[in-house]
Parts: structure tokens; C-alpha cells; sequence
């Protein structure tokens, strides 16, 4: 299993009507890594994510995920291989309070399989895991219906989802975008954390500083087509890089 | 930390499962009012009826199932307009299984039943794929087609319908039959809803898009759904099927589909206890408006949109709500 | 009998067309089902018949005003009743469902019933084609769907106002942010989708005569155009007008009348088996930007 590519993105290609999102994107990730998935707005980082969980089918091109062929495949069926992805909108479930939003993770099939049998008290499971992503037990917020929680916390909550679900490979789609300085310095640790784990992470950002430290390498995006790919600092004195982020402070 | 996850399992979870330390006569009784009520209650009543209001209790329970089927439906995102679908599926199949096959009623009851269901999802499969309106319009649609295909082509005794068939046993095997498939069904698919497993079904209908980015096959679960609601509509069917010893096009009437959502809706959904009370209120007051006739679906339709707009939780939340307030006061004290 | 049974498919097909236009309108642009459909088709040809037979009136000038009510009902319902439930699904259906139930049932319990409850036709003369009768109503019904069909393109790519009903339908927060009023746009939408029913009603019903049960063949037929075309697409209702209509002549010609249904169900499963969303439908299975 360690041999080879964790995941490997073949040549995707992807447009809606006349919009080319994707165009010809090729990447690979080992395992273990932390990839930055950067680029301006709209240049399509979202719709490959979408592409990897399977929401979106390409209209060309190949996922290989632990040298198994998983285009087209159907999104549940992704994370039952162990790739867990983030929404960049967060998609709590608002009827719900948040420590119930987790149950619906720790239900899935994919987390069976992995503990061998069930769980003898889901509600306890999450709460811990809420913890962990930062809402504090004395603070009864875990309790509190989604529908009221500040997107501070649906955004850990949308993490502690993806965390969940014991994933090899987890996916975050600007996980930090809306979020106050201190907020992402709380979150952070938990990236790290989920590294020492062995876990292989590709994160979208906008917040280069942030990513910039904890990544391995970044791939950048402009116009759904790659334009750069390499080490953090030396990925930004490419002069594709700087024309596309022009303006864009690094 | 041991300590306080204690708490919360005392305060969050006992609640919502119901398994209480039973601390006191007091407190036992709080919790079991609400079951034993309606239980002893819809076990009794027939002792005390008299032989028309039997009926009306009778044809009470079977709406109540209907909308409980409406109901499980609905807190997955499936809106039917069409419960006569899963009704008419189910008394045709029993009515052919005894008429032709002459099966015992209570055998014929539990197969048209499956049967009823397994027919209703595999028709309406493909359109779990698509979300909101999709499946109320299909639901409304094919019981009336169904009306107009049986009546067009004279199948199944076209619009003579079949009669002749076999009755149950007997009229207390009819009333006890049915209250304790309604006692089972309420509580039950109460648990059922409540559990983890009801806990994904309400969430699809919260959002689809996040239960399958937890790697659950929402179809798979929707087709379940489909096929409990399915069955417990037709198993209606079957039943009255029976009682009325006839079955033909009426059984895909509206009033199968339009009395059920009444109920639930008025009642309160998202509990199949509001779909209880609901048909336990609408039934019998449309037994006393029974000198109106064609008026009652006016009354039920307009009452609908009246009840939707200013009431949308219903009566029941509305009781448990006042019911629950009082606990937290005994507890003070 | 082959030719004749064409032309009346083509009539067919325009009826069709005609009858589902308004609920494919509305939702197309609100995306409000609006079930109360066949409710405001009858209703229409109601008013119509008492405006007439009660006060007198010619009927072309009762056409303009029973068309008129229905839109200011479409208009009311919308104001006072899914404008309180908008966005949530199973209150929006349930609240027109029961709106169209109640109204028909009305209608059907006061018993305005029977054959004197018919509207006149425009042209009360036919001639032939071949050996087949044409009749001028359905030639004018075959007419006016086409204009209508070709009046609502102009209308939603070259105006204003139906500029501003695309831009709602493609994406509602940001046709907010343009400053179209969506709430203003759902009125309209219900109102003039209500519209339509009374106009394909008062073209329709001189065929045959008002009875409350039609008001539940409409809504069959607007459901299972759109179903089978995909829900609020216009190229595709033209199609499955088609399609249905079409199969339903040939089958009552060669076939026997008494198939027709199952034909026109028979459709509609298959294309929900082949393609949920119906042939044009742009409701992907789920459809939303992620
Ligand atoms: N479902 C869709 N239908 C049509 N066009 C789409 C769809 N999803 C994405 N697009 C288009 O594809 C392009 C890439 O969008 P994408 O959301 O992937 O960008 P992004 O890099 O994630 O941007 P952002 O930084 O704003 O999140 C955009 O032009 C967008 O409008
Ligand atoms: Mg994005």
C-alpha cells in the first residue's frame, strides 16, 4: 500500500455549458502529504474537489485513488474508500442540534466498517469529537440547534463531519475562509494533529500565510488549468503565479 | 470529564429514548401517561361503542395509519399526495389474492401488505432521484391515471369492482386487529424515528447533499421509507378491502389521499403521534358533519391551506410542548 | 383514416401544449407546483358561464374578464398564502393542493353539473380536409397554443420583465442582489400561470362542457406533460405535447380508446426510468452549486 500515489488526478477535464472549469489538471498526492490547493476566485478549485468526491463527473480524465479507478463513481461510495471532503458552504443539518449532526457521520457505513461493529453510544463519540475541533463541553454550544451556531462553529462542525468518518484522505474546501485570526490559530493544531495521524490532507485556501506553513506543496489553479505546482515559497516567484494573484498579498 | 458525560447522557439522551431512572411513582407516571392514555384508550373504546361508532373508530385507525405512512414519508422529504396509491395497491392485491387465489383474509391482509409495498417502490424508485415536487406530482398522478385505466379497460372488474370477498372473522377481530397494528405502528416507528437510523431519515430531508458526503446511499434509505410507508398504506387497503368485502375504483380516491395529510398536518407532522390525534379529531368530526356530504373535502381542503399557513406545527407539538413545561416545573420542586 | 388521425394527434398535441403551459410557467420561473391548476381552469369557465347566463354579458368580453379574475385569484393566493410558507416545500404543495381540492369539491357539491354548463365556441363552423372534419375551435386552440408558445420566447429573451423572470428562475440570490424583486416575479409567476389555465380553458372547454372532474383530467395532463418534458422547460413540454399527444390518438385509432391512459402512464414511467428529471429537465438529480 505504500507504494504509489495515494491518489493520482489524470488529465481531468470538466465543463458546465460553455464554462470550462477544469482543463487538463494532472496531480499527485503521496501519502501522508498536505496539499494547498490555491488560486483566484472561480479559477475551479472547488469543482475539483467536487470532482475527487465524486458530486461532479468529469467530462474527461481519470481519478485513481490507491490504484483504483474511482471516476464516476457515486459520492457515498467515495467516502466508503476513506476520502472525506468539507464543504466551503457549510451544509450543517439546521433541524438538528450540533451534537446530532454527528450522528449522521458516525452512522455511515464507512465508520462501521473501520471500528468492526458499532458504537455503543454515538452521542458520547461526538461530543468527544466536537471537542476536539474546539467547542468547548462547559459551554453547552454542542447542544445548541445549527440553526443558530455562528459560522465559526459550523465550520468546525463541518470539519468534525469529515473527521468522523476516520478518513484516509480528507479534503477541506477553504475551511478557513470567514473565520477570525484566532479562530484558525485554535484550528490549526487540529490540522497538525490529523497529520501526526498519518492522515493525507489537500486543503483549499485563500489564506496563503496560514496554508503556507503547514503545507507540503501547492498546486495552483488559474482558469481550471495548472499553472504552478511545487514548494510553497518557491511556487510564488513563478511569474505565472504573480501575474494571477496580482494584487493578491502573500 | 466521566462525570459529565453522565450528565448528559441523564439530560439529552433519557429523554429522547425515554429510559428514565425511575425515581418516583410521580415520575413514572408522567412518562407512561402519554402511552398508556392512548393505549388503553383505543383498546377500550370498542367495549364502550356502540356498533356505528365501532365503525367510526374503525375507520379512525385507518386513516391514522394512512397518515402515520404520510408522515414517515414526509420526515424523509417525500411529500405524497397520493396515499390512495399505496391504499388502492394494497386492496386490489388483497382483493385479487383472496378472489382469485382465495387466500384467508388474514393471510391475504399481510401479503397485499408487502406486496403493496414492494409495488409502490418499485414504481415510484425513480423518482427518489429527484428531489422536492417531483414525487408529490407523480404520487398525485397515478392513483387518478390508475382510476382511469381500470375504469377504461374493465380490469379487475373494471368499474363493478370485485365483490364477494371473504370478511374477516369477526367484527372484534376487524376492531382489535387494526387498533393494535395502529398501537404497534405509533409506537414503533415512533422509536424508529427517533433512533439514529430515524435520525438519517429526518437529516435527508434537512439535507440530502451532507448525508451523502457521509457516505450514506440516501436512495437506499428513501427506498425504505418508501417501502414501510408503502406497506403500511396498503395494508390499509387490504383491510377495508376486507371489511367492506369489495374492492373497486374508489379505494384511489382523493379522500385517501387528502384525509390523511388533513390529519397529519393538523396534528402536527414529524411526530405519528400528531397524525394519530389529527385523525382522531377529523374522523369523527366529519361523522358529525356527515349531513354536509360533498362539503366535507371542501371543508378539508380549504381547512389545509388555513391550518398550514397559521398553525404549520400543529396541535400536537403544541400539547407536548405545554405537557413538557410542566415537567421541568415538578422537577424544581 | 391514417391522415385524419394525424391532423387530430396535431390538435391533440396543441391542447395539451395549451393545458400545461401555465403550471409549466410558473414553476419554471418560481418554482412553485402550483396544484390548485385544475382548480383555476374550471373556475375560469365557471365565471365565464355565469357571467354570460347571469348578467348577460357577450362572451367574448366575459373571456377578458373571467381571465382577469383568475389572475387577480393567482395573485391573491400568492400574496396571502405562499408568500407566508414560500420556500418550504411540503407547505407550498399542500397549500395549493388544498386550494385546488377545496375549489373543485365546491364546485362539484353546488352540482354545476350537466350539459346546459357549456361555454360557445369562437367560430361555430367546420370544413374539410380531405375526408377528415376540421373543426374552427381546434384550429383556433392549434393557433393560439403556437402563439402562445412563440409570444412567451419573445417575451422571456427580448423584455424586461421577462428578463427578470430568467434571471429568478437561473439563480434567485443573485437576481436579488440585481434588484429584481422576487417576490413580485412569484406573483406574477402565479398569477399569470393562472392566467393561462383560464385562457386554455375558455378555448377548451367549448369542445365539451364544465364539469369539476375535468378540473382533475387538466391537472393529469399538466403533470404528466411536464413530467414526462421536464419541469419547467418549454422545449420540452412542446415535446412531450407531442409525444403524449400523439401516442394517445394513434392508440385510440388503432388501439382502442380505452388505452390511451395506460399509454400516456406507460410514457411517463419510462421516462422517469430512462431520465428522472424528464427529457429537457435541467433538474439535475441535484442540481445545486456545491
Ligand atoms: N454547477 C455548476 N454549474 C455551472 N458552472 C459552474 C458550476 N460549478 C462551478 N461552475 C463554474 O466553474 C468555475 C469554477 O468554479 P469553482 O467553484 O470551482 O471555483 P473556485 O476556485 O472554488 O472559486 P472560489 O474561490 O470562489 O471558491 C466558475 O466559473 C463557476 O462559475
Ligand atoms: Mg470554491
Amino acid at each position: 500500500m505504500a507504494e504509489g500515489p495515494i491518489l493520482k488526478v489524470d488529465r481531468l477535464y470538466k465543463h458546465f455549458g460553455g464554462v470550462q472549469a477544469i482543463t487538463e489538471l494532472s496531480f499527485e498526492l503521496a501519502e501522508g502529504e498536505l496539499l494547498g490547493l490555491i488560486g483566484p476566485n472561480g479559477s475551479g478549485k472547488t469543482t475539483a474537489v467536487n470532482l475527487i468526491s465524486g458530486f461532479v463527473k468529469p467530462s474527461r480524465g481519470a481519478i485513481i485513488y490507491r490504484g483504483r479507478d474511482i471516476t464516476g463513481l457515486a459520492p457515498y461510495a467515495v467516502v466508503r474508500l476513506g476520502i472525506a471532503r468539507t464543504f466551503q458552504m457549510v451544509k450543517p443539518f439546521y433541524q438538528l442540534p450540533a451534537y446530532k449532526n454527528m450522528i449522521i457521520p458516525l452512522y455511515s457505513p464507512r465508520v462501521k466498517q473501520m471500528i468492526g461493529g458499532r458504537y455503543g453510544d454515538r452521542d458520547a463519540v461526538a461530543l468527544d469529537l466536537l471537542e476536539e475541533v474546539g467547542f468547548e463541553r462547559d459551554s453547552q454550544v454542542a447542544y445548541k440547534s445549527a440553526s443558530v451556531l455562528p459560522q465559526g462553529y459550523l465550520k468546525r462542525l463541518e470539519l468534525a463531519k469529515a473527521i468522523a468518518l476516520k478518513p484516509d484522505l480528507l479534503i477541506l474546501d477553504e475551511l478557513f475562509s470567514g473565520l477570525s485570526l484566532a479562530e484558525v490559530a485554535s484550528i490549526v493544531p487540529v490540522i497538525e494533529k490529523l497529520r501526526k495521524e498519518g492522515k493525507t490532507i489537500i486543503m483549499i485556501e485563500h489564506r496563503l500565510k496560514e496554508l503556507f506553513r503547514i503545507a507540503d506543496r501547492v498546486v495552483v489553479l488559474n482558469y481550471g488549468m495548472k499553472i504552478a505546482e511545487g514548494k510553497p515559497e518557491q511556487v510564488m516567484e513563478t511569474e505565472e503565479v504573480k501575474k494571477a494573484y496580482l494584487g493578491v498579498e502573500v | 470529564m466521566e462525570r459529565r458525560l453522565e450528565r448528559i447522557d441523564r439530560g439529552i439522551k433519557a429523554r429522547a429514548s425515554g429510559v428514565f431512572a425511575l425515581s418516583s411513582w410521580r415520575e413514572m407516571l408522567y412518562l407512561s401517561a402519554p402511552r398508556l392514555i392512548p393505549a388503553l384508550g383505543f383498546l377500550l373504546l370498542p367495549l364502550v361503542l356502540d356498533n356505528y361508532w365501532q365503525k367510526v373508530l374503525l375507520s379512525m385507525a385507518v386513516f391514522a395509519l394512512l397518515a402515520i405512512s404520510w408522515d414517515i414519508l414526509a420526515q424523509t422529504g417525500m411529500i405524497s399526495l397520493g396515499q390512495g396509491l399505496f391504499f388502492g395497491l394494497g386492496a386490489y392485491c388483497s382483493g385479487i389474492l383472496n378472489h382469485s387465489l382465495g387466500l384467508h383474509p388474514l393471510l391475504a391482509v399481510p401479503v397485499a401488505a408487502i406486496l403493496g409495498g414492494v409495488i409502490s417502490t418499485v414504481v415510484l424508485l425513480p423518482v427518489l432521484r429527484l428531489r422536492g415536487v417531483y414525487f408529490s406530482m407523480v404520487t398525485l398522478i397515478i392513483p387518478l391515471m390508475l382510476i382511469r385505466i381500470i375504469e377504461a379497460t374493465k380490469i379487475f372488474g373494471g368499474t363493478e369492482g370485485l365483490s364477494g370477498i371473504a370478511p374477516l372473522p369477526s367484527k372484534w377481530v376487524e376492531l382489535y386487529f387494526i387498533l393494535s397494528v395502529l398501537l404497534a405502528a405509533l409506537f414503533g416507528f415512533r422509536r424508529m424515528l427517533s433512533s439514529d437510523y430515524g435520525l438519517v431519515l429526518k437529516a435527508i430531508k434537512d439535507n440530502d447533499l451532507s448525508v451523502i458526503n457521509a457516505g450514506i446511499n440516501i436512495y437506499w434509505y428513501k427506498a425504505q421509507a418508501l417501502f414501510i410507508a408503502g406497506s403500511l398504506g396498503a395494508l390499509c387497503g387490504a383491510f377495508m378491502t376486507h371489511v367492506y368485502m369489495f374492492v373497486g375504483m374508489p379505494v384511489f380516491a382523493l379522500d385517501y389521499s387528502i384525509l390523511p395529510i388533513a390529519a397529519a398536518v393538523v396534528g402536527g407532522p414529524g411526530t405519528l403521534a400528531g397524525a394519530t390525534l389529527g385523525a382522531a379529531i377529523l374522523v369523527p368530526l366529519s361523522e358529525i358533519l356527515r349531513g354536509i356530504g360533498g362539503l366535507r373535502i371542501v371543508f378539508y381542503g380549504y381547512f389545509l391551506v388555513v391550518f398550514i399557513v397559521v398553525l404549520p406545527e400543529g396541535i400536537f407539538h403544541y400539547i407536548e410542548r405545554k405537557y413538557h413545561q410542566f415537567d421541568r416545573w415538578v422537577e424544581v420542586e | 383514416m391514417f391522415f385524419g388521425t394525424i391532423i387530430y394527434a396535431l390538435f391533440n398535441t396543441a391542447i395539451l401544449a395549451i393545458t400545461a403551459l401555465g403550471f409549466n410557467l410558473t414553476f419554471g420561473i418560481s418554482g412553485i407546483a402550483n396544484f390548485s391548476y385544475g382548480a383555476m381552469y374550471i373556475l375560469a369557465a365557471y365565471v365565464s358561464w355565469m357571467l354570460v347566463h347571469l348578467l348577460g354579458l357577450p362572451f367574448w368580453l366575459s373571456v377578458f374578464v373571467s381571465i382577469a379574475i383568475t389572475m387577480v385569484l393567482g395573485a391573491l393566493i400568492y400574496r396571502f398564502v405562499l408568500l407566508r410558507v414560500r420556500g418550504q416545500v411540503l407547505s407550498e404543495v399542500i397549500a395549493t393542493f388544498g386550494i385546488g381540492l377545496g375549489t373543485l369539491e365546491l364546485f362539484q357539491y353546488l352540482g354545476f353539473v350537466g350539459f346546459e354548463y357549456t361555454l360557445p365556441v369562437f367560430i361555430d363552423d367546420s370544413f374539410m380536409i380531405g375526408d377528415t372534419v376540421v373543426d374552427w375551435q381546434r384550429l383556433l386552440i392549434t393557433i393560439v397554443a403556437g402563439m402562445l408558445v412563440a409570444g412567451l420566447w419573445v417575451f422571456t429573451h427580448h423584455t424586461r420583465l421577462g428578463l427578470a423572470f430568467r434571471g429568478i428562475a437561473q439563480d434567485e440570490s443573485t437576481a436579488l442582489t440585481l434588484g429584481i424583486d422576487s417576490d413580485l416575479m412569484g406573483m406574477l409567476s402565479v398569477s399569470m400561470g393562472c392566467g393561462l389555465a383560464a385562457l386554455a380553458s375558455l378555448l377548451i372547454i367549448p369542445l365539451g362542457s364544465i364539469s369539476p372532474s375535468e378540473g382533475y383530467d387538466v391537472l393529469i395532463k399538466a403533470l404528466a406533460v411536464c413530467i414526462i418534458g421536464g419541469l419547467g422547460s418549454t422545449g420540452g413540454l412542446i415535446v412531450a405535447s407531442f409525444i403524449v399527444g400523439f401516442a394517445e390518438r394513434f392508440t385510440d385509432a388503432y388501439v382502442g380508446s380505452q388505452w390511451t391512459m395506460i399509454v400516456s402512464l406507460a410514457a411517463i414511467l419510462i421516462v422517469l426510468v430512462v431520465k428522472p428529471s424528464g427529457l429537457f429537465g435541467r433538474q439535475k438529480e441535484l442540481a445545486e452549486r456545491i
